[in-house]
């Protein structure tokens, strides 16, 4: 019996479970999967939690449900891989052969790297919304919040779902219009980049849709500590930024496994190649989404694209063939901007977010670089296509390559 | 494309200054380009410099906290080092491209 491991349960994982147990043999392969947590967050929810309009029952379910039969589910937190024996040593002492090693350990936040950011304000005036705590907490804060300088800050790039900061404060700004309290709520978006994106056009078109609704952009700011006497952010070049509500983005890693297993660089992101997603170190392993240093975006729309990259490059790696299929950066975001409505945006590796209509060229029916009603809609159903079709590896009418047409130049 | 002479070469650039070809790159242009930048080279510079051009060649991002967990120096001194915009400023001087500080 041969073996494929895999670490992670979430997105990426739970998706190349359901693809290979589709591909290989139930009598010549065991397939296993391990991770720490029972429960499945859909992370794009998160957003939605701290104004109210999702709440926790929304984004969670148990993770066991989207495990097709014939995988061996193993919940355990992971010690190391030892990759010149070929095997996982898992904390409870177990160790787990594999011929084939899929790493889908994700990315988490690390309040810990910012001085000052889990001191006595963590939770009470400074929150995150990349976990179902801090966001939880933040909608708990909003409630009787009266206004002042509410601002939000990105501590450092990578970070996962990069337009997602972006949406959280046009939200925030609907959300207090709404409430009759925008005329006591000052907004600004602080961010270590030049801009309100990395991307040209669509930094661009962002940023003045930021403008447009009052929000503040201060760029290349880099957070360095947090200043819980004066409730300041300080950045390296000693710039002060006062906030009585704090928002963060706290730096992003990986999971401290893969630095403990030396397969990772000084942020535990799994170092692969970026076209066929295999490990630098060993060939016969294989790293997919937030847990690679992949220059794209941290996203599930990766995820889901990459998943038919590496489903074709594993077989052929069992095969012991050349490698068939290429992964081109492809990312694709709904960018919630308020009031109902959103934006979408489509790009890769080599080409930037540009205008157009998506996925049919002409017919859209949704609007590339643009704000429409249709984008919001897609991003409210986006959340059952994620449960239902995406998570168990269906296919998606959507090509995991990115095409130009349908886009304007 | 635009051209500029650096030490007595001729090298390519593009609209924003930074190298195309970072092949075309030499110490001494290093010092020129940090004399436009207002910086005078030190070797730390040069160590950092090294540095960046080693991690470009890898296709690995560069970020001011891989310069900070380099061993070399920490994102305090870069910012010293550079001041303002260390991470721009820093690929310049090394004659590599501007980082698109990956989405």
């Amino acid at each position: 019996m041969k073996r494929l491991l895999i670490l992670g349960a979430g997105t990426g994982g739970t998706i190349m479970a359901n693809k290979m147990r589709k591909q290989l043999s139930h009598d010549e392969w065991d397939i296993t999967i391990v991770d720490q947590h029972k429960t499945h967050y859909y992370q794009p929810g998160f957003l939605f939690i701290p104004f109210g309009m999702y709440s926790r029952q929304d984004v969670v379910k148990p993770k066991n449900s989207f495990l097709p039969m014939g995988v061996n589910l193993i919940f355990q937190e992971i010690d190391r891989v030892e990759a010149a024996n070929n095997h996982v040593v898992l904390k409870d002492g177990i160790s787990l052969k594999y011929d084939f090693l899929i790493i889908a350990t994700g990315t988490r936040v690390v309040p810990e790297e910012t001085p000052g950011m889990k001191g006595p304000l963590w939770h009470r005036s400074i929150f995150d919304f990349y976990t179902i705590e801090g966001a939880m907490a933040l909608a708990g804060f909003f409630k009787t919040w009266q206004g002042g300088e509410l601002v939000l800050n990105i501590a450092d790039v990578p970070i996962k779902c990069p337009v997602a900061p972006l949406e959280f404060v046009m939200f925030a700004d609907a959300f207090f219009v709404e409430r009759g309290l925008r005329n006591k709520v000052n907004i600004s978006y602080t961010t270590p980049m030049s801009g309100a994106f990395t991307k040209p056009r669509a930094s661009k078109m962002l940023g003045s849709l930021l403008e447009e609704k009052n929000i503040k952009i201060i760029p290349d700011f880099y957070l360095e500590r947090i200043d819980n006497d004066k409730k300041t952010l300080v950045s390296y070049d000693e710039r002060e930024i006062p906030f009585d509500c704090l928002v963060t983005v706290p730096v992003h890693k990986g999971d401290p496994m893969i630095g403990r297993s030396g397969l990772g660089d000084e942020m535990d992101f799994a170092r692969a190649h970026k076209h066929t997603l295999q490990s630098d170190f060993f060939p016969n392993i294989f790293v997919i989404g937030d847990a690679g240093n992949f220059p794209t975006s941290k996203a599930g729309s990766v995820v889901h694209f990459q998943a038919d990259v590496l489903t074709a490059n594993l077989i052929c790696a069992i095969e012991s063939r050349p490698f068939t299929e290429s992964f081109d950066g492809h990312s694709n975001c709904y960018i919630e901007t308020g009031f109902g409505k959103g934006a979408l945006i489509d790009f890769n590796y080599d080409t930037e977010p540009l205008p157009g209509s998506f996925p049919f060229p002409g017919i859209g029916p949704f609007g590339l670089l643009k704000e429409t009603r249709t984008n919001h809609y897609g991003k409210l159903l986006f959340r059952w296509i994620y449960w239902h079709i995406l998570l168990k590896g269906k296919e998606m009418p959507i090509d995991s390559k990115m095409t130009m047409a349908g886009k304007r130049m | 494309m635009a051209q500029k002479v650096f030490a007595g070469v001729t090298v390519d650039i593009n609209e924003e200054g930074y190298f195309t070809n970072p092949a075309q790159w030499n110490k001494e242009m290093a010092v020129e380009i940090a004399k436009e930048e207002g910086i005078l080279l030190t070797e730390k510079h040069l160590a950092v410099l090294d540095f960046l051009r080693e991690r470009f060649a890898k296709g690995e991002a560069l970020t001011i906290r891989s310069v900070g967990n380099s061993g070399i120096i920490d994102i305090k001194g870069f910012y010293g080092l550079f001041p303002g915009a260390p991470m721009k400023k820093a690929a310049k001087v090394a004659g590599i491209p501007k980082p698109a500080s990956c989405v």
